[in-house]
C-alpha cells in the first residue's frame, strides 16, 4: 500500500526510563489473580493430556488410536489458548498481539484444520511427535508463567523453558510439516475446504495449494523465531553479558 | 559600519557511530536546512539531499528543508546528526509505476493471453457484456489516476524510500492480477440481479470518479501559487465538492465508493476484499489528515468527520 509521508526518521518517542516504568507497572490484583488461575489451569490441562497419552501407550503398547482418545482434551485446552491473544490486546501481558496471534493461530490451524478435519492422518507418527513436543513445551511454559507471577520461580523451570526449546522447536516443526505433507493426498482427493469455479462469488480457493504455501512459509518463519528464542535465552540465562549500545 | 554577522559552524555526525562526517564553517545564520543538505551533498555525492535525514538528536525527527539555522535550539557551533534514508524515488515516478502496472496487467487477462487461462481459451472473448464494461471501468480508473499524477497533483514531500515501492507494487499489481483473473475467466458468472445491478453500479461508479476528480482539482487549486502551506479545503461551486461540508477527505470517500461500485458491478469476492483493504488504509490516512487539520486550525469546521459523513 502506498504509504503516506514516511521519511524513516524515528519518532523520538518515550525515553528509556519511561519504558522501564511501563514494563514494571504493577498489574492490578484482579488481573494477577486471573492470570495465575489461567496459567495453573492450563498447566493442569496439559498435564492431564500428558498423563492420558502415557497411560494409553502403557496399556495398549501402540500409539494407534491414541489421538482419538485424547482429541477432546487437546481441542479444549488448545482452543482455550486463544485467550492469550486477548491478554496481550488488553495489556495484562506485555507481549505483542501479533506474535501471540501468529503462534496461537498456527496451533489452532493444526488442531482444527488438519488433524480434526483430515481423519485419515490421525494415526501418523508425525502427529504423536508434535503432540509430545507440544505437551512438554506447554507444561514447561505455563508452569514458568505461574511461578513467575507468584514471584517464586525455581531455577530448573527457568532452565527448562530456555533450554528445552533447542530440541523441541525443530522437533515440533518436523512433526507439523510431516503431518501436513501426509494430509496432502487426502486433500487433493476430497477437495476439502476448496471452492471451484463457476460460482456466483467469482472466486476460487484450492486448499491443496494453500497447504503447500503454508509449508513453504515455515522456511522464512522458523529460523527467525528460533534465533529470537536463542537471543532471549542468552539474555535471560547469561544476563548482563549483552549490553545494548544505547547511550 | 555594517553589522557584524556571526557565522555558524556546523558539524554533522553519523547518528549511530557519532563519527564526524562533515564540518562546515562560515555558515550564514539565515541558512536553511536545505542549504546545509546541499553543502553536505558536495562532500558526499552519493547522499543526495532527498536521502539525508538531518536531526538535532540522533534519534530525533528529521528537520524540514525550510528550517532556518539560527532559529534552531543550537549554539553558534551546531551539532547535527545524519541518517541515510536509503535510495529515494520521486512521488511522480512512484504513482506512475503503481498505476501503470494494474492498467496493463488487467489487459493481459482481458485479452486472454495464451499463458493465462490455458491454450483452449487463448485470445477468445467473454460472452458477457459486463466483462467488457468492467475492463472499461478499471482502465478508466487507472488512466484517470495517471493523468492526475502528471497534471493535477502537487506533492508536499519530494520523495519516498525505494524499498516501499517494491512492497507497494507487489500489493497493487498482485491484486490487479488476482481480480482480473476472475473477472475475465471463461467460467465467470455475471451478477445475480442482472442488468439492474450492473446499471446501478455504473452510475455509482461515474458519480464517484467525477467526485474524486473534482476533489483532486479543488485540492490542487489550494496550492496553485506553489506554496507548501496547508490550507483548509472548502466546498466550491462544483456540487461534487459539497462533500467537504461533511468530511475532511472526500477524495478517499469517493475512491472507496468507486471500488464499492466496481464490486457490485462484477460481483467478485477478490474485488470486494481489495475494496475492504482500500477502505481500511484510507480510513487510517483520512484520520491522520483530519486530526492534523484539527490541531493546526482553531476554526476547523466541527461538523466534518474524516472519511464517512457523521460516522467515521
Amino acid at each position: 500500500m502506498a504509504s503516506s509521508e514516511e521519511d524513516g526518521a524515528g519518532g523520538g518517542g518515550g525515553s528509556l526510563e519511561e519504558k522501564e516504568k511501563g514494563r514494571k507497572r504493577r498489574l492490578g490484583a484482579l488481573a494477577t489473580a486471573w492470570l495465575i488461575g489461567y496459567n495453573i489451569a492450563m498447566t493442569a490441562g496439559w498435564l492431564v493430556l500428558a498423563i492420558a497419552m502415557a497411560r494409553f501407550y502403557m496399556q495398549k503398547g501402540t500409539y494407534k488410536g491414541l489421538y482419538k482418545t485424547i482429541q477432546k482434551t487437546l481441542k479444549f485446552f488448545q482452543t482455550f489458548a486463544v485467550l492469550e491473544v486477548v491478554h496481550c490486546a488488553v495489556g495484562i501481558v506485555h507481549t505483542s498481539v501479533l506474535v501471540t496471534g501468529v503462534q496461537v493461530s498456527s496451533r489452532i490451524f493444526m488442531v482444527w484444520f488438519i488433524t480434526h478435519s483430515i481423519k485419515q492422518i490421525q494415526n501418523e507418527e508425525s502427529v504423536i511427535l508434535f503432540l509430545v513436543v507440544w505437551t512438554v513445551t506447554e507444561i514447561t511454559r505455563y508452569s514458568f508463567y505461574t511461578f513467575n507471577l507468584l514471584n517464586h520461580l525455581p531455577y530448573f523451570i527457568k532452565w527448562a523453558r530456555y533450554n528445552f526449546f533447542i530440541i523441541l522447536y525443530p522437533a515440533g516443526v518436523a512433526g507439523e510439516l510431516l503431518t501436513i505433507y501426509a494430509a496432502l493426498p487426502y486433500v487433493k482427493k476430497t477437495g476439502i475446504f476448496s471452492l471451484r469455479l463457476p460460482n456466483k462469488y467469482n472466486v476460487s480457493f484450492d486448499y491443496y495449494y494453500f497447504l503447500i504455501i503454508v509449508m513453504a512459509s515455515y522456511i522464512p518463519l522458523f529460523p527467525q523465531l528460533y534465533f529470537h528464542m536463542l537471543w532471549q535465552r542468552r539474555k535471560v540465562l547469561h544476563g548482563e553479558v549483552i549490553v545494548e549500545k544505547d547511550d | 559600519m555594517g553589522s557584524r554577522v556571526t557565522f555558524f559552524e556546523v558539524e554533522i555526525l553519523d547518528w549511530k557511530t557519532k563519527q564526524q562526517l562533515c564540518f562546515l564553517d562560515k555558515v550564514e545564520p539565515c541558512a536553511t536546512i536545505s542549504d546545509i543538505r546541499l553543502m553536505f551533498h558536495k562532500s558526499y555525492p552519493k547522499w543526495y539531499p532527498a536521502r539525508q535525514s538531518i536531526r538535532l538528536d540522533p534519534k530525533g525527527k528529521s528537520l524540514r528543508d525550510e528550517e532556518i539555522l539560527q532559529h534552531l535550539p543550537v549554539g553558534t557551533t551546531a551539532t547535527l546528526y545524519f541518517k541515510d534514508l536509503g535510495p529515494q524515488i520521486g512521488w511522480t515516478m512512484v504513482f506512475l509505476t503503481e498505476y501503470a502496472g494494474p492498467l496493463f496487467i488487467y489487459f493481459l487477462f482481458y485479452f486472454r493471453m495464451p499463458f493465462v487461462y490455458g491454450l483452449d481459451d487463448k485470445i477468445t472473448s467473454s460472452p458477457h457484456p459486463v466483462v467488457n464494461l468492467a475492463c472499461i471501468c478499471h482502465s478508466f480508473h487507472y488512466i484517470k489516476r495517471l493523468i492526475e499524477t502528471i497534471f493535477v497533483h502537487r506533492f508536499s514531500h519530494g520523495t519516498m524510500p525505494l524499498r516501499n515501492i517494491i512492497k507497494n507494487c507487489f500489493y497493487y499489481w498482485g491484486f490487479a492480477a488476482w481480480l482480473a483473473y476472475y473477472i475475465n475467466h471463461p467460467l465467470y458468472t455475471p451478477p445475480s440481479y442482472g442488468q439492474k445491478q450492473i446499471n446501478f453500479a455504473v452510475i455509482m461508479f461515474l458519480i464517484c470518479e467525477a467526485g474524486n476528480f473534482s476533489i483532486h482539482v479543488a485540492l490542487s487549486d489550494l496550492r496553485r501559487d506553489g506554496s507548501k502551506i496547508r490550507k483548509i479545503p472548502y466546498p466550491t461551486k462544483n456540487p461534487f465538492t459539497w462533500l467537504f461540508f461533511f468530511v475532511s477527505c472526500p477524495n478517499y470517500t469517493y475512491e472507496v465508493g468507486a471500488w464499492i461500485s466496481f464490486t457490485i458491478m462484477t460481483q467478485c469476492v477478490p474485488v470486494g476484499l481489495f475494496t475492504f483493504l482500500c477502505f481500511t488504509q484510507m480510513t487510517v490516512w483520512a484520520k491522520d489528515k483530519h486530526y492534523t487539520y484539527v490541531r493546526e486550525f482553531k476554526d476547523y469546521p466541527s461538523l466534518r468527520m474524516p472519511i464517512i459523513p457523521f460516522l467515521l
